[in-house]
């Protein structure tokens, strides 16, 4: 029994009756709403993971935005201006639920800037060419979703209906990407070099997106028994590879891995080791854009200081004059 | 007696969704009678009630400046970018 031990929010132990209640709505898959009683450990578990997902969101408008200015195309900048601005959204919708739990957003924002609360490691590399922009969408955004669908049925009501909503949104995200990794590889020699080039860097670090490898992943098992992981690292990264290597071919590029190799007796695609020190200097802070990403929100958050001042002040007139 | 907007929740998990509204002088009272116009056959698991007044709502005279600009926006759709059969499943 995983809840042994569980300890409420005053440090003493969760009650038994409670708990055993708890999980039984979770196994007959009823949602978990706000008003609902949930032990501290599941309150807290929850707001780590869902202020991440948030804040990877918001971050991951970083490496997109760098092309906004510079797409090849008028047509190029309005789907790429609109998908970063679906993820703004994105960002709001999880920001809003994760409040649900008791946790204030300034509080959240404040965990992203300090440094206190992670964001997921993909967007701290760099996008130096359009190509970049191809492969987030096929890659990262692929394995967004691969993450995603199953979160539409996690136990949390007000997570589970914003996933609800963003995987509706998600699919133009990879279709768009996967859209301009075609149109460079059935050009020319040197727009094929571009998206080879963009998926040899974009393929290891989207593998990473899904986390360490569930040998060495903590939380794994009273997530995947409260519902709010449905899937082990492993298997979703396994789905991904599986997906993904035919549609890599189908436009004659090669995935970056020698020991890629369909496994006739597993039904599925061997692949190689990930990088795990890459991996955790990354999540540690030592990424090749970790610092840059945290400045740009630092100064867009400062930038809009005197928004949310105009905002109060507002307000108070409109008090004043009523 | 102030009017109240009723919102039902028809399942677990589902988002509770605007059924009417009615009368009430308190809340309390609007959910009440909430459960006894709106879910008598099963309709809800849950029942929120806001006083009409507290809603602001969008002014319809505006509705085509509000929203109209979204209707140009095709490339928001998976289906604006066409994939060959072998790879359709995206
Ligand atoms: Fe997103
Ligand atoms: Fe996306």
């Amino acid at each position: 029994m995983y809840s042994q031990g569980l300890q409420d929010a005053k440090g003493g132990p969760e009650p038994e009756g409670l708990l055993k209640a708890f999980q039984k709505r979770i196994d007959n898959e009823e949602k978990i709403e706000p008003r609902d009683w949930m032990p501290e450990a599941y309150r807290k578990t929850l707001i780590r993971q869902m202020s991440q997902h948030a804040h990877s969101e918001i971050v991951g408008q970083l490496p997109e935005g760098n092309w906004i200015t510079r797409a090849p195309t008028l047509k190029r900048k309005m789907i790429l201006l609109a998908k970063v601005q679906d993820e703004a959204g994105h960002g709001l919708y999880i920001y809003s639920a994760t409040e649900t739990l008791g946790i204030t957003r300034d509080e959240m924002t404040r965990q992203l800037l300090s440094g206190e609360a992670k964001y997921s490691s993909i967007f701290n590399y760099p996008t130096p060419s359009w190509a970049d922009m191809g492969a987030i969408g096929w890659l990262v955004d692929g394995a967004a979703i691969m993450n995603q669908v199953p979160l539409c049925r996690a136990s949390y009501g007000p997570y589970a209906r914003s996933m609800i909503r963003i995987c509706k949104e998600e699919s133009f995200h990879q279709r768009q990407g996967y859209d301009i990794m075609t149109v460079l590889a059935r050009g020319t020699a040197a727009q094929k070099k571009m998206a080879q080039d963009a998926l040899n860097r974009t393929w290891w670090p989207a593998l990473m997106m899904f986390g360490p490898s569930d040998k060495d992943s903590k939380h794994s098992a009273q997530s995947m028994q409260w519902k709010i992981k449905r899937f082990t690292n492993d298997d979703l990264r396994q789905k991904f590879v599986d997906a993904t290597v035919p549609q890599a071919e189908h436009l004659g590029l090669t995935i970056p891995d020698k020991d890629l190799k369909w496994n006739e007796d597993r039904g599925h695609y061997d692949f190689g080791e990930i990088d795990w020190q890459e991996f955790m200097e990354v999540i540690k802070g030592n990424g090749p854009c970790n610092k840059q990403r945290l400045r740009a929100r630092q100064k867009a958050h400062d930038e809009g200081e005197w928004v949310r001042k105009a905002a109060e002040v507002y307000q108070q007139k409109q008090q004043d004059a009523a | 007696m102030k009017l109240y907007e009723v919102f039902i929740r028809a399942k677990s998990g589902l988002n509770h969704r605007h059924v009417g509204s009615l009368h009430a002088a308190d809340a309390q009272m609007a959910l009440q009678n909430a459960r006894d116009v709106y879910t008598r056959r099963e309709e809800g698991v849950s029942i929120w009630v806001v006083e009409a007044a507290a809603i602001s709502a969008s002014n319809p005279e505006q509705s085509e400046e509000w929203f109209d600009p979204a209707m140009d926006k095709v490339y928001r759709y998976p289906t604006f970018y066409p994939l060959d059969k072998e790879v359709d499943n995206m």
